[in-house]
């Protein structure tokens, strides 16, 4: 006979749920509450996601954001699967060490160093700051944790798989699209999807290196809550935990699928 | 014997300061079955990797049919390899894994499909071209793999410890099944093992390594009854070894006779039965004789001894074989 869990377990799982998700939990409630005033509840309504569509700079910076995501994540899982593939495949090359080094140090350095020297870099080459600015530096960011997803899949990948392809007639190169990439395609996504919502999370690096016309969804609603918070900013957070929650669901289905078949 | 279509000149292979294929020179023929035996670390899959091109020669040279192969990349080579285990593609059927090498090739799609056909039914698999890998069992992976190594038509097929993986009463069908494939289809084969039946029985000529060096070449029972040293004797099945003035000597357990009255062989012992394991075609006799341990093997249903009976431990002339150090 199974005993259930110990009632303490239940407990603390509980006081863990709700300790992370009371918060989620209570914005995403009271963007549906129909009153002004953020705190008293005055009913059901939808009239904040109604006001949000009329809001053109709100929209402006969520079409930023998902561009500069989408973009910025495609760079660096593609960067980082090369970096992984130099790592776990190149032996032991000159300046192998460092390299790892370098390609990890993003991962402990503080966000407003590294904004502030990705600042300084494009001050000093006289490039205007804007869209290309924060997505350059988003790629810079999110490439070490590509990195490190890919070369996790990429190192417990049976080389001899692609030594079979190479023997039946494929070059280094094809064998590598042909067997190896379609194996780690899981762990491709997944840094993919981790770029993107570091991405959309981003208001340190995006703060130090936007410039104007190019303003991002956490800059939009960080400046507009320092003004007071407005229950519309409710609504659009509701929006993004959605996307980025369906974002996850999806990458989670993608994984089940891979392993039943 | 026709000309040879493998040919080591040479060959070293060095990791580091260790030289893991020492100056090896061999001939392998067309259509001959070819077994490389040794212990692990020997050097046998060095060899075998360097013919398919994943590694290269420092010194040496390796030629097929007549052309040397040096700086020839792995997928230039008309050799194909069964992987240990297996290296079957886990995202493709086992229909496309078995194209594999013919798509690479450029076939012609009716062309693939009807080899694909032929090959699955050559190794019994028809049916089961839908399946993915990992609804295979063991056995059926196994013969995926050699299907694919084949559908491209090899001038020679590398199989790199192919039963490894497989449970014994399987691993012997299949060994007889690969002998009678090798000659249905007249390739060379070179097959790289450990074990010693499984190189016995499959091979028409089997090369014994140690260390990197070949130490003995021949037909399976000519190394088996004329092994040149006491690593090959000991190799290839058991022998009792005697040290005498003159060398060292060795004699097979099954050319050992026992009986009760002293016999008038030119070899002979009396001693004692300490053990007797009973295999069903035949029985192991370990014997204590003149202080030292001998193994006698005899077949069922001759005299059966039992532990502690005396008995005479006898061998023939011609069944001592000179053994150097």
């Amino acid at each position: 006979m199974r005993r259930g869990p110990s009632p303490f377990l239940v407990a603390m799982v509980a006081a863990g749920l709700v300790f992370l998700y009371a918060p989620i939990a209570l914005l995403i409630l009271y963007s549906f509450n129909a009153s002004q005033l953020v705190t008293v509840w005055g009913g059901t309504s939808l009239r904040w996601y109604a006001a949000l569509a009329h809001d053109e700079q709100m929209l402006d910076a969520v079409s930023v954001s998902l561009r500069v995501g989408l973009i910025s994540a495609s760079l660096a899982t593609g960067l980082g699967l090369l970096a992984a593939v130099a790592l776990v495949r190149g032996g032991r090359f000159r300046g192998r060490t460092a390299f790892s080094g370098m390609v990890y140090a993003p991962l402990v350095m503080p966000e407003v160093i590294l904004g502030l020297a990705l600042l300084l870099l494009f001050v000093s080459l006289k490039l205007p700051r804007g869209f290309w600015t924060v997505t350059a530096g988003h790629a810079t960011v999110t490439l070490c944790y590509a990195t490190v997803v890919i070369q996790a899949r990429l190192a417990g990948f049976d080389r001899s798989l692609e030594e079979a392809a190479q023997d039946l007639g494929l070059s280094p190169a094809r064998a590598f699209l042909a067997v190896t990439l379609p194996n780690i395609a899981p762990a491709v996504a997944a840094a993919w999807m981790l770029a993107f919502t570091l991405s959309l999370d981003d208001l340190v690096i995006a703060s130090f290196t936007s410039g104007p016309g190019a303003t991002t969804l956490p800059m939009r609603l960080y400046s507009q809550v320092r003004l007071g918070v407005n229950p519309e900013i409710n609504a659009v957070s509701t929006l993004l935990i959605g996307v980025v929650a369906a974002g996850v669901v999806a990458a989670f289905l993608i994984q089940q699928g891979k392993t039943k078949t | 014997m026709s000309a040879p279509l493998v040919r080591f000149e040479g060959v070293t292979r060095r990791f580091g300061a260790e030289a893991a294929v020492d100056d090896v020179s061999l001939e392998i023929a067309e259509g001959e079955f070819f077994a490389l035996l040794g212990p692990s670390g020997c050097g046998k899959t060095t060899l075998m990797r360097l013919l398919a091109g994943f590694e290269a020669p420092d010194a040496g040279r390796i030629l097929l049919a007549g052309e040397d192969l040096a700086g020839v990349p792995p997928h230039r080579r008309p050799v194909h390899m069964m992987f240990q285990a297996y290296a079957l593609f886990p995202h493709l059927s086992v229909a496309r894994n078995v194209a594999f090498g013919l798509k690479a090739q450029g076939r012609a799609r009716a062309e693939i499909d009807a080899r694909v056909e032929e090959m699955l039914a050559l190794v019994k698999l028809e049916g089961l071209g839908g399946r993915k890998p990992d609804q295979l069992s063991g056995g059926q992976k196994q013969r995926v793999a050699l299907a694919r190594a084949l559908a491209p038509a090899p001038k020679l097929l590398l199989l790199d410890e192919p039963m490894a993986a497989l449970d014994r009463k399987l691993r012997e069908e299949t060994q007889l099944e690969l002998r009678t494939l090798q000659r249905q289809l007249g390739l060379t084969f070179l097959i790289v093992t450990h074990d010693q039946d499984e190189a016995m029985v499959t091979a028409d000529r089997l090369a014994v390594m140690r260390t990197g060096r070949i130490v003995q070449v021949g037909p399976p029972a000519e190394v088996y009854e004329r092994p040149i040293d006491r690593f090959v004797a000991g190799f290839l099945g058991e022998v009792n070894l005697f040290e005498g003035p003159d060398g060292c000597t060795g004699v097979r357990p099954e050319r050992m006779a026992l009986s009760r009255a002293e016999p008038k062989a030119a070899g002979r012992l009396p001693g004692k039965v300490a053990e007797a394991g009973y295999l069903g075609d035949r029985t192991v006799y370990v014997i204590e004789a003149a202080g030292r341990t001998l193994r006698a093997a005899q077949p069922s249903g001759g005299d059966a001894f039992r532990v502690g009976d005396a008995v005479w431990v006898s061998w023939p002339a011609t069944a001592v074989m000179r053994l150097a150090e």
